[in-house]
């Protein structure tokens, strides 16, 4: 975990409220997919929590819907605004754990972010990856192109059937016939992958203080205890998971 | 460095900044991000009997200048802190150690008091009669001079410890509380703990937090708490520790012209994690610009003007 003041070095939209920035600065403490970083906005109290879409030496990518008051100042910002950032945060999914398995990357709508990084760090892996991307519609549908450039089969689904298939990443997930899935989306989505009974990973969401482990503000119940979405997580394994 | 000692009951603090329990932890997480030994001391996560998974969540929201919590005083419970948590702590902090003490009877109170007064890790007992996030305990025992005092004494009579009693601003009156307070024996008080308050969606009407009341916090309670700890400040004899809404050197400032011996950082502590080690840096300078030699000599020096 590290604080920096980091530069905007792009920030364009992606889609209906959807937008990619690019921040500049140190990223040495990202050391997993699916970590975050939590962002100081000038005028609001708390920072804005942040999934990593994906980090270089000197630069973090992140992709983020405008939702509130913090989202809708962040897409008011230009190349060159500079933002206070804390950078390394919460646990990321374990990719070693899918070495050897077929394993499908789930994203569904703001939650595909992190998985575009998680993708490409199995395929590197040489694992047998399929991607499948959940939107509401077409009109917020982005990265497909991404997640196609790494060489990977890639199946879309939207509930509507505007792009790709009709129909939920659950069905996607039945037919490519993966045997393990790491996945981030809205949490009726990950309630609905935990109940396939196909292990995996699931990373939450959760509104938070701190984003550090400090103020046990995102506390959760699992299988082996209390834990804290943003420390502890965001990302569990299925077998610890429970939605009671 | 001197000039930023201060004292609290015969304990010497190297400065007045101790990070407020609940904003800090067991000092683990903040570890990663600075060394803890530049704290006048720290104020350990609240502890109850046995352990507590708290509120459910969501459990923060936000205001302009602050946020509102009901975490609900989750903690591993007091035989897992002496065990686990102290020992982990001390290996990170030579510092003032307080223990922060909550219960649902007084007899919870003592049990707890009791375990803590003989773990050698701390060195100042706070006792929490202020959580508003909890039903039946907590904050009922700050809000009526009787049950403060009656618990007070109650948690006096099983330590040798400095006892520090935390106070709730959900009151009408403070200075009966301090007072009540200091007629059970307390060493001190803290104040304040956080405003009961609450946020609500505009779109759909609903309060944001699980507990729909909720404890406010942050920067915009700084004038609430400061007016509180004046008033104590006049009623008792006893040290103050000040909190509510420090932000930086000026605040701290504050706080001690009004009357407190030391103070804490609370919400701050959230959002920016170098929040302490910041404030402690920028004092020297404020003393310095307003011709002030020790920090010490200021304490209480607004009640006389």
């Amino acid at each position: 975990m590290t604080q920096g003041i980091y530069k905007i070095l792009s920030n364009r939209q992606l889609a209906k409220d959807t937008w990619e920035m690019v921040l500049g600065g140190d990223s040495s403490a990202l050391t997993r997919p699916g970590q975050f970083i939590n962002i100081a906005i000038e005028g609001l109290y708390l920072r804005r929590p942040i999934s990593v879409c994906c980090y270089e030496e000197g630069s973090i990518t992140i992709i983020y819907k405008v939702v509130g008051k913090g989202t809708k100042k962040m897409a008011a910002m230009v190349e060159g605004d500079k933002l206070d950032v804390l950078v390394g945060l919460g646990n990321g999914f374990d990719v070693e754990q899918a070495r050897g398995r077929k394993v499908a990357v789930i994203g569904g709508g703001v939650g595909v972010p992190p998985m575009y990084d998680t993708a490409r760090r199995l395929k590197r892996m040489g694992a047998d990856v399929t991607a499948i991307l959940g939107f509401a519609t077409k009109d917020v549908s982005f990265y497909m192109e991404k997640f196609e450039a790494l060489g990977i089969p890639v199946l879309v689904t939207t509930d509507d059937g505007t792009l790709g298939r009709k129909g939920f990443v659950t069905d996607a997930l039945r037919e490519s016939g993966c045997d393990y899935f790491l996945a981030c989306g809205p949490t009726p989505m990950l309630r609905a992958l935990h109940r396939t009974g196909i292990p995996g990973q699931l990373s939450f969401e959760e509104r938070m203080g701190c984003g550090f482990g400090a103020c046990m503000g995102c506390t959760c119940h699992t299988l082996v205890g209390t834990k804290r979405v943003c420390k502890d997580g965001p990302v569990f394994p299925t077998e610890e998971v429970t939605f009671e | 460095m001197k000039r930023l000692e201060t004292s609290l009951s015969g304990i010497t603090l190297q400065n007045p900044v101790i990070p407020a329990s609940g904003t800090f932890g067991f000092g683990q997480e903040m570890a990663q991000f600075y060394d803890l030994n530049v704290l006048g001391g720290i104020s350990l996560k609240g502890t109850t009997g046995a352990e507590r998974f708290g509120n459910p969540t969501p459990r923060i929201a936000e205001c302009r200048e602050g946020l509102l919590n009901a975490v609900g005083l989750q903690n591993p419970g007091v035989d897992a802190v002496i065990a686990h948590e102290l020992p982990a702590v001390r290996k990170l902090y030579n510092g003032v150690l307080l223990a922060n003490i909550s219960g649902f009877s007084v007899e919870e109170y003592v049990m707890v008091a009791e375990k803590f007064d003989r773990a050698d890790e701390i060195d100042i007992l706070e006792i929490n009669i202020s959580c508003p996030n909890v039903r039946h305990g907590g904050m009922a025992f700050g809000t009526d001079p009787g049950a403060a005092q009656e618990v007070t004494a109650a948690v006096k009579a099983v330590t040798h410890k400095p006892v520090y009693m935390k106070l709730s601003p959900n009151v009408t009156d403070i200075a009966a509380i301090a007072r009540a307070c200091e007629a059970g024996g307390a060493d001190g008080i803290t104040l304040i703990n956080t405003l009961l308050g609450m946020v609500i969606d505009p779109r759909t009407g609903r309060p944001i937090v699980s507990t729909k009341m909720s404890g406010f916090s942050g920067p915009a309670i700084k004038p609430v708490a400061l007016r509180m700890v004046y008033q104590a400040a006049q009623a008792v004899n006893i040290p103050i520790i000040g909190v509510g809404g420090i932000s930086c050197a000026d605040d701290v400032i504050e706080f001690m012209s009004a009357g407190a011996s030391a103070v804490q950082v609370g919400a701050q502590n959230l959002v920016d994690p170098f929040a302490c080690p910041k404030i402690i840096a920028e004092l020297p300078g404020k003393l310095d610009e307003y011709g002030i030699a020790n920090l010490k000599d200021i304490i209480g020096r607004s009640l006389t003007l």
